[in-house]
């Protein structure tokens, strides 16, 4: 399948096999290894001098910089050692963002998978306008999150928003409040901002899994006298399961890197009440220049990312994935 | 979930007034001059301008650079490239915040601030992950046969990829073009830190600042976002396809 430009393609056809060592080769082999290697790092280049550049430098940088007072100008020179990062672990603020990540990460994997989940089990019946159905819950993945958000900003604000005249409406005014400018409910406004805008992709994703599971499966299972519930649980459910751990992966990453929506809607107001790590991290980076101070804070979101990342890979995912970052033989799925 | 999106289609033709008197049903008398002012404006025309030049320089150089990259891990063996694999799997996971504050530094002394390279290409530089990643599970489906008998044809792997290999993966590349369309549309964090010079501002940086502007003007505000929409949900009617195909083998390949 692979790798038919190697000088000796014949041997190491069929399952991909290693080609055979080095020392059985006949001279002038060499060279042409070289020219191969040299092809095939060529093809490499431009996308490892952007990744390298523009991705890894400035990550190794956020961490460099990290253990610096620095103000963003110049190169750092006031090395403070450790300082940043115990300042941040007595920083209210960020402790709060962590609780606050925490909370959205808990909040996604209870209400929004699962009503994901039933939104494309639903979808997968064969029913009149499923298609319109589809397009329509997957519409807002589409937009951006500052629209999204200014979208919602609007319908939300206090008093005269729409949320608010149609619960006075209907005669709940009680139940309508302050929305993003409350303390005690901004973050419930935001995670159903981001219900609206997100469970689509994750339904869409679902959907796609759903296509994958072989009909004669759950027919077999009706012959043999199933119930819906449990033909879901015991056929549909182990057989989505790949598809249910990436979702869960992707929905706690974007958790913990959410940004544009609470910019656009509080800013991370009122009283840093609905604050995301990128969001603490903004306003000392950008806006009071503590360049060193907001750089640990990166670094601590690329460790939390990363060390999620890594445990997920190695204890749940380990094998759904052991194609994408060896061979990948098959399809992943 | 079209409540929202009717309801602000909807308010853009009423007036604020009437906005705040009636919010929830069908305008009085259809009020068109919050759209069509905002049509008739230089500045929305401008940004949509601006964004699609972005989006189309972004998409061009991850398509270009990521094709061949894929072309290179799915169809040669060399040292490292398992190695070299992994570490661009890993910046999956890399959350752009984190680069956002040494990347503003790095595009400054490069003097790519204002400038649409400064987004173009960190864009593209975060998109490659995902890309490589489709791109090389498409190239490995393509049978071998036909690198041997270019081969033998006297091509050169080049030759091949450019005159063999890319024509034959259009739908693939058509996909993850489509996907880098809709990420670079709409990006907000990295426009946002870039361009301070309103000149290049893109349609999200937009229409927070014209929200900001016209806070208390809220008819105008909703015609303004539904404009914003627009292309977007367009382009998704036309790409449906290929956007949902993209991430679906994104996201359960990655």
């Amino acid at each position: 399948m692979t790798s038919t430009f190697l000088p000796d393609k014949r041997a190491g056809r069929g399952a991909g096999a290693p080609p055979p060592a080095a020392d059985r080769r006949p001279p002038g082999r060499t060279r042409r290894r070289a020219l191969h290697w040299l092809t095939a790092a060529g093809f490499q280049l431009p996308a490892l001098v952007l990744f390298m550049g523009l991705v890894l430098l400035p990550m190794l940088f956020a961490l460099y910089a990290a253990f610096f007072r620095w103000g963003g100008f110049g190169m750092p020179s006031d090395y403070i050692g450790g300082e940043n990062f115990t300042r941040l672990l007595q920083d209210d603020v960020f402790l709060g963002d962590l609780w606050r990540c925490l909370v959205l990460v808990v909040l996604s994997l209870a209400l929004q998978l699962p009503f994901a989940l039933a939104m494309a089990v639903l979808l997968n019946q064969r029913m009149r306008g499923r298609a319109v159905y589809r397009m329509l819950f997957f519409a807002p993945y589409v937009l951006s999150e500052a629209i999204t958000g200014i979208l919602f900003g609007m319908i939300f604000a206090p008093d005269d928003g729409f949320a608010d005249q149609v619960l006075g409406k209907v005669g709940l005014e009680g139940l309508g409040g302050e929305w993003f400018a409350d303390p005690s409910t901004v973050m419930a406004t935001v995670f159903l901002v981001m219900t609206w805008k997100y469970f689509g992709f994750h339904m869409m994703l679902y959907l796609a899994g759903l296509q994958a599971v072989p009909r004669e499966l759950t027919e077999a299972a009706l012959i043999d006298g199933a119930s819906a519930w449990q033909r879901f649980r015991n056929v549909t459910l182990p057989l989505l399961a790949p598809t249910l751990r990436i979702s869960v992966f992707l929905a706690v990453i974007g958790s913990i890197q959410l940004f544009d929506l609470v910019w656009v809607t509080t800013a991370g107001g009122p009283d840093h009440h609905s604050e995301t790590m990128a969001v603490t991290m903004f306003q000392y980076g950008f806006k009071r220049y503590q360049v060193g101070y907001a750089s640990a804070i990166s670094v601590v979101m690329f460790g939390i990312s990363l060390v999620f990342a890594l445990a997920y890979q190695r204890f749940v995912l380990r094998r759904d994935l052991e194609g994408a970052t060896t061979t990948m033989r098959g399809d992943g799925k | 979930m079209a409540v929202p999106l009717l309801y602000a289609v909807l308010s853009g033709f009423k007036s604020t007034d009437e906005l705040s008197r009636n919010p929830v049903g069908l305008p009085e008398s259809w009020v068109t001059s919050n759209y069509t002012q905002i049509l008739g404006s230089g500045d929305f025309w401008r940004l949509i301008g601006n964004s699609t030049l972005i989006a189309v320089g972004t998409t061009v150089l991850i398509v270009a650079v990521s094709a061949l990259s894929a072309f290179s891990f799915a169809r040669f063996a060399f040292r490292g490239r398992e190695a070299l694999f992994t570490l661009f799997t890993m910046g999956l996971m890399f959350p752009f915040a984190v680069a956002a504050l040494p990347l503003f530094l790095l595009l400054r002394s490069l003097d790519l601030l204002d400038n649409p390279l400064g987004v173009i290409l960190p864009q593209a530089a975060f998109g490659l992950p995902m890309t490589i990643i489709i791109l090389r599970g498409f190239f490995r489906q393509i049978p071998g046969e036909l690198e041997e008998a270019a081969t033998l044809d006297g091509c050169t792997p080049f030759g091949f990829f450019w005159r063999v290999l890319l024509p034959m993966a259009r739908p693939a590349l058509g996909t993850v073009s489509v996907l880098a369309v809709v990420t670079s549309w709409n990006n907000f964090f990295l426009p946002l830190l870039v361009f301070t010079d309103a000149q290049w501002w893109t349609l999200p940086i937009g229409v927070q600042q014209f929200q900001g502007q016209y806070s208390a003007e809220y008819a105008k505000v909703f015609a303004y976002l539904v404009l914003a929409m627009v292309p977007a949900l367009a382009f998704y009617s036309v790409a449906e396809r290929q956007l949902v195909g993209g991430l679906t083998a994104g996201a359960t390949k990655g």
